[in-house]
């Protein structure tokens, strides 16, 4: 039995449905996530498994039980907040022992419990301060050591990385992957940074407009998006628009408007005339000098239009002659030069046959 | 910090003088050894041993103590529950019903609380009534001050506390109340002023039986401002003092705590 199960809730607020119809389940263990731009609905559905909100219609299950008559007080349930919201009042380690006192943990045994779970998030010397004296990172560990001292069934956690900076944000992408595997803690994560939930994931949910549009692992979401929302949402992604001509030997010939004829993978079952997008990744698609060599299937001709140099490595905006713009990208592994192509450079673009993923309308 | 021009620091110590001197002259003629407030004579603490023999003085202060505290008291606790009860449910009323007497002219509250409480609850006037007409006007404060310090905070705090197992009534005991305490007893330090010092809705509701003591002192300088009044008035404007310096660090103190 699934440890969590979530069917057909719907949520509405005056005359906006926030939620419509979702169900999904999540398993013990799990590293489970909720994806989609602010106000797809991710964090009302977070509230709702909470408790602090109650879905209109549909029932969310925990252990098989509804839990539409238990407040949220009595839910083994546990939420990291976005603001982390610490009592200000009481020091890190009353805070991290707030759970246990409400659970009337004996006091010996509360203090052991406080003192390994501030050890788990290298906080142990910090038990005296209070919040306001403590840096943004260290408050992210705190309110993760209070949710997860008590052992909840679910840990959710709503953006709690939204507040760090780059660099901190990465390393508690990190720590939060160990953590979790260390406590056999299932989490609920939401979030709206896509990088992030690849990162950390077992599973995603990708939501839009209040329904799930895909749920999946991250690579099959990353490399199979099963319709244009995801695959624009989910990383940089080119989304060329083409109707299919033929498909043949686990293979389509595409009639892409602004291209040209192409060859791309086909997956399920696409019959000629069907319309839809190919999404094809930057990093699928090679760029080279002008007239360069190569296998690849689909060749064009083009000019590099713009780029855009992160360090690693350089996507390339190219403006193909026959009207079209592609994105491709290119790792500056090159040793001492910075990047490959200027703007104005003559380029050719290619991709193998297989790759992309076509998704029909 | 850049030094103010001339003309700026004259006309604030202008200002500052027009506000305190007059204290300073009440103060400094209460200590004066002369029945006049003319001329400076010498010093003297006989006012002071006047009025700890004066009966009536006495008894206007214990009276004034005693409807100070209740009032605050109880203005407090009413207050403190209507500024939660504001900012939990965003009622559409009640900011307006309870805060409108904060606003309302004081003799306006004076005159209507005398008429309800005789023609309405026919009720003898004396400390009662006072007691009742004081916290009617110092819950609004209390509220504002209260819901004041809600409103800074972070609402997800008291979610946090329900998701961590905490009952309402615990989340009320162990988070929500240490959070305002800071607001509910500025509140109750601003009550108890404001009471203390009040003339003019004690003057209506106090009837001929009580008198606190800005009624004895106004009796008293209808004859002639004496160095009696002096010294009762430094006494009270110390206590004022007093009460205001410790709200305001108290104010402060926990906002460090707690913000």
């Amino acid at each position: 039995m699934a440890l969590l199960e979530i069917r057909n809730i719907t949520r509405r607020f005056a005359d906006f449905e926030a939620v419509s119809e979702v169900s999904f389940t999540v398993e013990s263990g799990e590293f489970f996530t909720l994806l989609g731009p602010s106000g797809c609905g991710k964090t009302t559905i977070l509230r709702m498994i909470a408790g602090f909100d109650l879905p209109d219609a549909g029932q969310i299950l925990l252990d098989g039980r509804d839990l539409a008559r238990t407040p949220a007080e009595k839910r083994p349930i546990h939420t990291v907040f976005q603001s982390y919201a610490l009592f200000p009042h009481l020091s890190v380690g009353q805070n991290v022992a707030f759970p246990l006192r409400m659970a009337g943990v004996a006091e010996t045994e509360l203090r052991r419990r406080v003192r390994e779970t501030l050890e788990q998030v290298h906080l142990a010397e910090l038990a005296e301060h209070y919040p306001h004296e403590i840096s943004g990172g260290q408050k992210q560990r705190v309110a993760l050591a209070r949710g997860l001292v008590n052992r909840p069934r679910l840990l959710l956690l709503d953006e709690p990385l939204g507040a760090l900076d780059l660099k901190l944000r990465e390393e508690m992408q990190l720590e939060l992957i160990k953590l979790q595997r260390e406590v056999g803690v299932t989490f609920v994560f939401v979030t709206h940074a896509q990088p992030e939930a690849l990162a950390l994931s077992h599973r995603i949910a990708v939501m839009n407009r209040g329904r799930i549009e895909q749920l999946d692992e991250p690579s099959r979401i990353y490399s199979f998006p099963s319709n244009r929302f995801v695959a624009d949402f989910i990383g940089n992604c080119n989304l060329l628009e083409a109707a299919v001509i033929e498909r043949r030997d686990g293979l389509l010939r595409l009639a892409a408007a602004g291209l040209g004829e192409i060859r791309a993978p086909a997956s399920d079952a696409e019959k000629a005339g069907d319309k839809g997008v190919l999404a094809l990744r930057p990093e699928q698609v090679r760029i080279g000098a002008a007239n360069s060599a190569s296998d690849d299937a689909n060749r064009f001709p083009g000019t590099v239009r713009d780029f855009l140099y992160v360090g690693d490595v350089t996507t390339y905006q190219v403006a193909l002659d026959n009207g079209c713009q592609l994105a491709a990208l290119r790792p500056n592994d090159a040793p001492g030069r910075a990047r490959f192509f200027e703007v104005g450079d003559r380029v050719t673009l290619s991709w193998a046959a297989d790759a992309g993923h076509y998704v029909r309308d | 910090m850049r030094k103010l021009p001339l003309w700026l620091q004259l006309a604030a110590a202008a200002t500052f003088a027009f506000l305190y001197l007059p204290l300073v002259v009440v103060v400094a003629y209460s200590f004066n050894d002369s029945r006049l407030n003319a001329e400076w004579v010498g010093f003297t603490l006989d006012w002071y041993r006047v009025l700890f023999a004066d009966e009536e003085m006495l008894l206007a202060a214990r009276n004034s103590l005693f409807i100070a505290l209740v009032s605050s008291l109880c203005a407090t606790l009413l207050g403190t529950l209507a500024g939660l009860a504001i900012h939990r449910y965003r009622p559409r009323w009640l900011p307006l019903l309870v805060i409108t007497p904060v606003a309302m002219p004081e003799i306006l509250l004076g005159v209507s609380l005398l008429v309800f409480f005789i023609q309405v609850l026919h009720l003898t006037l004396g400390l009662l009534s006072v007691v009742l007409a004081h916290i009617t006007f110092s819950i609004g404060f209390v509220a504002i001050i209260v819901r004041a310090r809600l409103a800074g905070m972070d609402e997800s705090i008291f979610e946090a506390a329900r998701d961590l197992g905490a009952s309402p009534w615990a989340t009320f005991r162990l988070v929500t109340f240490p959070l305002i305490l800071p607001a509910v007893v500025a509140g109750f330090l601003m009550s108890f002023t404001l009471s203390i010092d009040d003339f003019v809705i004690t003057f209506f509701t106090a009837g001929v039986g009580v008198s606190t003591l800005p009624l004895q002192i106004y009796s008293m300088i209808k004859i002639a401002v004496t160095p009696e009044v002096n010294a009762v008035s430094t006494l009270l404007m110390l206590l004022t003092l007093v009460l205001v310096i410790v709200a305001s660090r108290l104010d402060k103190s926990f906002m460090k705590g707690g913000a």
